[in-house]
């Protein structure tokens, strides 16, 4: 076996399919859309087809903007900043913003500078299956002072899945403006923007099998929304800059291919992650966090005993298995990962902890391996460890 | 920030060969038994440091000959990253062949420099330093406990991170040693104030006796002052021409004093030099930000004053205008 890519949540291959069409609009079609001659009309089309398949993969409605800009960072610092901006700090009625305490860096501490500049940001707590769940939005939501409530679909260092769409329904009723960053659902669960009447939500080509560097915003029809960045007419005004095409182009069919395959998602990738995770059980003193019903089906977040998260990497890593860890040793911070310290996770299991994420491109064999040389590695760290 | 902080991620690509060695195959790990341990003038000792909920922890085996206090061999076990492995291999062998004086004597910098691939090239990055300073603290532990002594004794040991168990000597000797000057650098040295911080400065959840800002204000002032004190003393000074004093004077700020106020911002200018009978006085003004600061009168002034004495001798001082 060469080499076993269980990081997926950390970005995915760009799907072969994906790959050959950006390159067509690398070397041939290489127009600027906002053309008026022959390069520009070309590519026009093909973008337009990217939109469709954006919309459809999203059930978007027509009326409403998807917004392509460079990466899930910027569509999430676009949402809560226009709040900032024109909400909080433009009309000063509202001053409350409610993320979950598990949000990905580029909410949380994007929040954490909202507050810093007059927001009162109210981290929402996770219940003991780690997530946030309507009873906690109700009781921490008044409407009339809250600006926005941000909650992820996915969280991506455990997969664990919540309940966004009972959270954007009471959030409408109440009136209140609901985002989602849905970074970690999009190719791995369904995701319907009829079904969940969500405000906003953002996302990321490359974490589905696109490329990187694109990612889009969702805004539903009047949903205010002001450009982060300024500059030329692009994007209907909302996002200047010229638009990433090949990005752009290869994030509408990487959408494409991933709404097509989820069924594969949630079969044939979850019984792999089953598989895995059942092996995994079969180590003594292995802790696997998060209920399996309630995670995305390709993410496992486990703590094996006596073995520390970054060195338990490093040795999967010499047998060619990447994976990732939240251990604090693993970061230039010395923190841990901030979910684990939400899901107030024993430190000591939360130092041990490892995230394996599958994709529908992992396949039996490449499981069988890991399963095989991960009971070795977790072996010989044991053996050095005091606790083992 | 600069170009090389630009790209993030490289932490494995940081270590040095050795590091790398010694986590792939570590040569000192495991036990020491009761069994090896039996016998005259053999004695085992068994030192645990650290605690898996902090993220480290490390069990130092040695096997000590009572007759000259020798360590005789030495084992480790522990839970930690692979950096601690490799600092926790590199200390047991350290350790063996040392009597139990010589192996206090090693610092959490010997083990980290017996990591190094070359003399000039770190074996870890900073924020991996305190696996070093672990090792370096479970020797400690294990001598107390060979000396029966409490860690207590074999030196002063009043804890100033309470999370990390850090010590204020730990502290004091990490910034001396290392150089330190910040206080993000004693925290990836020594774990002291990466968890609660309280320890960090006033207004924490918890109140302190010492804190990490004033620790390394105070050492580094000492060693600021240490500094301008070995300097050579002008035996002649009294001899010279008022010429020549002035330029020795002019020479002992431009060395000594200017850059330390230079760090702050601030700076001082000669304005006159006097001798009165044996005495000596030089008259200051300040500039910059030594011309508002609170403490120029008084701590700056009186560091000017003993850059002074320590150079030329007892009978010079130094005066504000």
């Amino acid at each position: 076996m060469d080499r076993v890519y269980l990081d997926n949540n950390a970005t995915t291959m760009v799907d072969p399919q994906v790959s050959a069409v950006m390159t067509e609009f690398e070397t041939k079609k290489y127009g600027n859309p906002n053309s008026l001659h022959s390069f520009g009309m070309e590519v026009r089309k093909p973008m337009e087809k990217a939109l469709d398949q954006l919309y459809k993969g999203l059930n978007a409605s027509d009326e409403d903007n998807i917004i392509i800009n460079g990466c899930a960072t910027e569509g999430n610092n676009t949402v809560l900043k226009d709040v900032l901006f024109d909400r909080i700090l433009g009309e000063g009625k509202k001053k409350k913003v409610l993320i979950s305490s598990v949000e990905h860096p580029s909410v949380f501490n994007t929040a954490a500078y909202m507050g810093k500049m007059g927001a009162e940001v109210i981290a929402l707590p996770v219940n003991e299956d780690g997530i946030v769940t309507l009873d906690i939005l109700k009781e921490y939501l008044v409407p009339q002072e809250t600006a926005l409530v941000s909650v992820m679909w996915a969280n991506n260092e455990t997969g664990l899945i919540f309940p966004v769409k009972e959270m954007a329904e009471y959030c409408r009723a109440s009136g209140v403006p609901f985002h989602t960053d849905a970074v970690q659902a999009i190719g791995k669960i369904p995701v319907d923007l009829q079904d969940v009447p969500a405000d906003y939500l953002t996302f990321s080509a490359h974490k589905f099998h696109g490329p990187k560097g694109v990612g889009g915003l969702f805004v539903r029809k009047g949903a205010p929304v002001s450009p982060l960045l300024h500059g030329g007419e692009q994007m209907g005004n909302l996002r200047a800059g010229t638009v990433n095409v090949p990005g752009f182009i290869g994030m509408g069919l990487a959408m494409e291919l991933a709404v097509s395959q989820l069924d594969r998602e949630l079969t044939q990738v979850r019984s792999l992650r089953d598989r895995l995770e059942d092996a995994m059980a079969q180590i003594p003193d292995v802790t696997i966090l998060g209920k399996r019903e309630l995670r995305t089906p390709n993410t496992i977040l486990a703590s094996f005993k006596g073995v520390e998260g970054e060195a338990l990497a490093w040795e999967l890593n010499k047998f060619g298995v990447a994976v990732s860890t939240g251990s604090a040793c693993a970061s230039e911070s010395l923190e841990t990962d901030h979910t684990l310290v939400a899901m107030k996770i024993d430190p000591s299991l939360s130092h041990t902890a490892l995230r394996f994420s599958l994709s529908r491109f992992t396949t039996d064999g490449e499981i069988s391996y890991v399963i095989d040389v991960l009971g070795k590695a977790v072996e010989r760290l044991r053996k050095i460890s005091i606790d083992y | 920030m600069a170009k090389k902080d630009l790209i993030g991620g490289k932490l494995w690509e940081t270590y040095s060969n050795n590091v790398i060695e010694r986590m792939n195959n570590p040569s000192f790990f495991g036990e020491i038994s009761e069994d090896e341990a039996r016998g005259k003038e053999k004695r085992l000792i068994i030192a645990d440091w650290g605690a898996e909920s902090c993220g480290d922890a490390v069990r130092l085996y040695w096997l000590v000959d009572t007759s000259n206090d020798t360590i005789l061999k030495a084992r480790f076990k522990t839970f930690g990253c692979g950096t601690a492995i490799a600092s926790s291999d590199v200390m047991a062998e350290l350790c063996m062949g040392k009597t139990v004086d010589e192996a206090l004597k090693i610092t959490n910098l010997d083990v980290e420099k017996a990591l190094r691939d070359s003399e000039d090239q770190a074996a870890i990055p900073p924020q991996k330093m305190h696996c070093s300073v672990m090792a370096y603290d479970v020797i400690k532990k294990a001598a107390s406990l060979y000396k029966g002594v409490e860690m207590e004794d074999l030196e002063e040991e009043e804890i100033v991170c309470e999370c990390a168990r850090v010590s204020l000597k730990t502290v004091k000797d990490v910034i001396r040693i290392n150089d330190l000057k910040s206080v993000e650098e004693i925290t990836r040295y020594t774990k002291a104030g990466a968890f609660c911080g309280s320890c960090i400065r006033p207004g924490g959840h918890e109140k302190r006796k010492y804190y990490l800002e004033d620790i390394l204000a105070e050492v580094r002032a000492e060693m600021d002052r240490e500094q301008i004190k070995t300097a050579g003393s002008l035996e002649n000074f009294k001899e010279m021409s008022p010429i020549a004093q002035y330029k020795a004077i002019e020479e002992i700020f431009a060395e000594k004093i200017k850059p330390i106020l230079h760090r702050d911002g601030g700076d001082v200018e000669i304005m006159d030099i006097k001798n009165e009978g044996d005495e000596t006085i030089v008259f200051i003004r300040y500039l910059g930000g030594c011309a508002t600061c609170a403490a120029a009168g008084t701590g700056t002034l009186s560091m000017i004053d003993q850059a002074l004495k320590g150079t030329v001798g007892p009978d010079i001082t130094v005066r504000m205008i």
